[in-house]
């Protein structure tokens, strides 16, 4: 075998080591973000997710405010951690909509009566539809959306006491 | 007797799926059209379960997963090639989603690999046999 | 008690490695009363090891809250099987498995082995004990299997349903044995480096190790895939998952090699390609053993999640590759050059056979990394899965298989005598093979029509070096080598037919039903409540009829309590032409229940090959083994 040749195999052992200690170091980030941020809100139309809240279109999120988007259900349990985060972002002057998604009328009004509605609009998404054009892919998420419709922010998972000045600084960013 | 334990059997099974609703509708019924059904089947094993630990939307009982090939074999029923659908995913998720690697400077490595290896063998067998010639 | 003794054996054993090492290392003394020493050593260890093993499958059998291991994977209303087999059902049992082997491969070889030169011995022992050494520290200090847990629990939390199956007492064992079978292939191959002794000996000394092992993979891999298909109620066989690729590459660099040490062993030649092979084929498996423990790859097989134990692991590979590798790249020049062959001979086509399985290895290995080494480079996180797997893989494999019609023909050294009229009957069939499917079935893919065509060539091209020979007097190698071919175009035919001709169907029927799938016809009859050891189901009972016979199938929805989980027991006819495969689904609104089924005709002999291939491989080993003992009662009587 040549000169080179020889040392190949080692070089291959080399990189394998040095890619797979990178990875023991930094440790996969599992969740999937959603590469929406930057882009336009998907256009879509959901009714009411419950009786006599008004459902949510992507019009009523271009309205010259930035919007907090919050995708929830009420089946979801770390949905009712954050609930009285949300109620404090809305007592700060945060407009927020829902998406909710996979639920039932009875028990969107359940949730909201026991946890408290911070929302002005909530949409039903029966078939996480709208949930898959913004690129969510569980529940929590909550999305800033400027005053263009344009998506700016992404937060995945509940949003803790911690997160609420790093949300309310984004709120501020877009608009 | 048998109706009572049927219902304790449905109410002990914890509900895989979370939310209360029924699955889609095209979640799990197949497309009229066989050649459809097809290329519908073809793309949902290409796509990645965005909820599990490694298996595509065909093979996943996950709700979101059932709810991405309601979407998939709705818009393919609507005309809509499935290079365009797998685009329109991958625009939401990244790359990721999608099983096949797509073709860009990051992945040609990738893609070059077996002919690289392939070549590579070749040139390694010539040394060797022109040695003895 | 019971494991406080087996903790005990296992330091003992860790010990002794540490001996044996110390004494392969050093040169004082008397060479034989050393390697005498050395060889009781190697066996001492075994059977400590052997000992703490054991040590550890009767507390999982007693139940025995107390040690950590049996509270978090057992439960006591578990079957006794499940008990046994849930012992290497986690990362440290399986370890202590892993090692167990690893120490009974070396006492073997201390007990047995004799054609080797006694340094040479000495020096492959003292790789063998290096080897045992760091996996027993990393056991005692990363991976205690049997530690206490205080205060023990009233019981345990149970093991996984979906490993609750026959598959997990068959599955590991078989695969370990395979992986670590190839250590000695290893060891052997870095004493004969550091010994400047590269030659036929090592190979013959090699050879039964390089086969057992072989035959343990390709067993354990065919069980894995088909334990997969039945347990997971997908209905496909493979899914390149990173799990299932790490069993493959040890067997992709095992089956080079086992055909390169044959040529070593028999005709001196290929002597720096079979001991690289010897050097990779093992560390793929500890690649393997280290990509499935440390969680960084995502995987439905995946069992143990643990960066720590990784980073162990990680460095004990280092260490071990990269010093076998240096001591290749240092000693390969002084590997003398055997008897020169040309291309187009039997030595020249193995060479080829070894390139396309290396590159196939090669492109496995890069695909199966590259997320990692794309995330590391750019960030940006994307997913290499079956699409690049099969389109890249599938061509070369076929090649491969297109040059088994060729390969096994040829003659050594120099085959310069006409060739077509050998391979002949093989092409033909292939040939004939081809158009039928063109004109019987214009629709299917290109590539499960070639693996068709190429299949039904290879089932003449196996056959053929049995002609011309007196049957009565062909070694039994070459028995086990036809049967082997003959199993890779069974296993290409079963792949391509379920590639092909599968059909599904997704329905959703109520009670009294019908929904045709294939040639079927399915009655949905009804839906009642079953109840099992450790489960509640629902079972659906589907009656299935095509033509004359009628067949019942009853797949289950089941729910474990602990933990609490639910599977799919899917239900499987096997037919002679194929298998009619049934899953139940959830229930809608309106009272239909999901079902879905599928006709994949000839499916199962995907695994009829891998188990002909195995049974090749056995009687190609046996074949060898009871030669070398009539060669050797020859010896002795000549000496009597």
């Amino acid at each position: 075998m040549s000169r080179y040749l020889r040392f190949v195999p080692l070089a291959v052992l080399l990189l394998f080591v040095v890619v797979v200690a990178w990875r023991l170091v930094m440790p996969e980030d599992t969740k999937v973000r959603s590469q929406m941020t930057g882009q336009p809100v998907p256009t879509f139309a959901l009714a009411p997710a419950t009786n006599g809240i008004p459902g949510l279109s992507s019009k009523d999120l271009a309205t010259g405010q930035p919007r907090l988007v919050n995708v929830f259900a009420s089946w979801c349990v770390p949905c009712i951690a954050e609930a009285p985060l949300l109620m404090e972002l809305k007592r700060q002057g945060v407009p927020i909509d829902a998406v909710a998604v996979r639920d039932k009328p009875a028990d969107v009004a359940e949730f909201l009566g026991r946890h408290g509605n911070p929302f002005e609009r909530i949409g039903a998404d029966d078939e996480s539809r709208v949930q898959i054009a913004l690129g969510s892919s569980g529940v929590p998420e909550t999305f800033i959306v400027d005053g263009r419709g344009v998506i700016r922010y992404q937060h995945m998972g509940p949003i803790e006491p911690g997160d609420v000045p790093a949300l309310l600084g984004e709120w501020e960013k877009a608009r | 007797m048998r109706c009572w334990l049927l219902a304790l059997a449905l109410l002990a099974a914890p509900v895989l799926a979370d939310s209360d609703l029924p699955s889609a509708r095209w979640a799990n019924e197949q497309l009229p059209d066989p050649r459809q059904e097809a290329a519908a089947k073809a793309l949902m094993e290409e796509l990645r379960c965005l909820v599990c630990q490694g298996q595509s939307i065909a093979d996943s009982d996950a709700e979101l997963a059932g709810d991405m090939r309601a979407l998939v074999r709705q818009r393919i029923a609507a005309g809509e090639k499935p290079e365009a659908v797998r685009a329109w995913l991958t625009e939401r998720y990244g790359d990721w989603v999608s099983y096949r690697p797509p073709v860009e400077p990051l992945t040609w490595p990738l893609w070059i690999m077996p002919l690289l290896l392939l070549g590579a063998g070749a040139l390694l067998l010539r040394k060797r046999f022109r040695r003895r010639g | 008690m019971i494991a406080e003794a087996g903790l005990a054996a296992l330091w003992l054993a860790a010990a002794l490695a540490a001996l044996q090492l110390a004494l392969a290392c050093g040169s004082g003394g008397e060479q034989g009363r050393r390697i005498a020493t050395i060889r009781a050593v190697a066996v001492a260890q075994g059977l400590l090891t052997i000992a703490a093993f054991a040590a550890l499958v009767l507390v999982f059998l007693r139940s025995d809250m107390s040690v950590l291991l049996v509270a978090e994977n057992s439960h006591s209303q578990k079957p006794w099987i499940y008990k046994l087999a849930g012992a290497w059902g986690n990362h440290e049992g399986s370890m202590l498995l892993w090692v167990t082997v690893l120490a009974i491969a070396g006492s073997v070889v201390a007990l047995f082995e004799r054609r080797l030169d006694e340094r040479t011995l000495g020096a492959s022992l003292g790789a063998q004990a290096a080897l045992a050494l760091g996996f027993f520290a990393f056991l005692l200090v990363a991976s205690n299997p049997f530690e206490r847990l205080n205060p023990a629990p009233l019981d345990g939390r149970g093991l996984n349903p979906l490993l609750q199956d026959p598959g997990l007492a068959f599955h590991p064992p078989t695969l370990y044995l395979g992986y670590v079978g190839l250590s000695v292939a290893f060891s052997v191959a870095v004493g004969g480096l550091i010994r400047r002794e590269v030659s036929p000996a090592i190979a013959r000394a090699m050879r039964p190790w390089v086969l057992a092992a072989w035959i343990m993979l390709t067993l354990g891999i065919t069980a894995g895939s088909y334990w997969a298909y039945y347990e997971l109620g997908w209905g496909g066989w493979w899914f390149w998952d990173p799990v299932e690729n790490a069993s493959l590459m040890p067997w992709l660099a095992a089956t080079a090699l086992l055909h390169s040490v044959n040529v070593l062993a028999a005709r001196g030649g290929l002597r720096a390609w079979t001991m690289m092979l010897a050097l990779v084929a093992f560390s793929m498996s500890m690649v393997g053993t280290f990509l499935v423990r440390s969680g960084i790859l995502t995987s439905v097989h995946a069992f143990a999640v643990d960066p720590t134990r990784g980073s162990f692991i990680l460095a004990l590979l280092t260490i071990y590759i990269g010093g076998a590798l240096t001591l290749l790249a240092l000693r390969i020049a002084d590997v003398k050059e055997g008897a020169p062959f040309e291309i187009v001979s039997r030595e020249g086509g193995l060479v080829i056979n070894n390139l396309l399985l290396s590159v196939i290895l090669g492109v496995v290995f890069v695909g199966t990394l590259y997320p990692l080494i794309a995330e590391a480079v750019s960030g940006e996180k994307l997913s290499v899965g079956p699409p690049y797997f099969n389109s890249v893989a599938s061509p070369i494999a076929l090649a491969l298989g297109a040059f088994l019609l060729i390969g096994p023909q040829l003659r050594w050294r120099r085959d310069a005598a006409p060739l077509l009229p050998r391979i002949a009957p093989g092409l033909l069939v292939a040939i004939v093979a081809l158009v039928a499917t063109i004109v019987l079935w214009p629709t299917i893919g290109i590539l499960p029509r070639l693996g068709l065509a190429l299949g039904a060539g290879l089932i003449p091209a196996s056959v053929m070096p049995l002609f011309g020979r007196s049957l009565r007097r062909t070694p039994l190698a070459i028995w086990g080598m036809v049967l082997a071919h003959l199993g890779v175009s069974v296993a290409i035919l079963g792949m391509a037919s379920d590639s092909a001709f599968t059909k599904e169907r997704l329905a959703a029927a109520r009670p009294g039903e019908t929904v045709p799938v294939g040639p079927w016809l399915v009655e949905f009859r009804e839906v009642m409540p079953v109840a099992g050891p450790n489960w509640t189901a629902i079972e659906a009972e589907l009656r299935a009829s095509r033509g004359s016979g009628v067949t019942i199938l009853k797949p289950q929805s089941r729910f474990f309590p602990d933990p609490p989980t639910t599977t799919n027991e899917a239900a499987i006819d096997t037919s002679w032409n194929g298998q009619l495969y049934a899953v139940l689904g959830e229930r809608d609104d309106q009272g239909r229940w999901q079902l879905r089924l599928w006709w994949k005709p000839f499916v199962t002999l995907i695994w009829l090959g891998g188990i002909l291939i195995a049974l090749g491989g056995a009687l190609a080993l046996a074949g060898r083994l009871f030669r070398e003992r009539q060669q050797r009662r020859r010896i002795e009587e000549a000496f009597e």
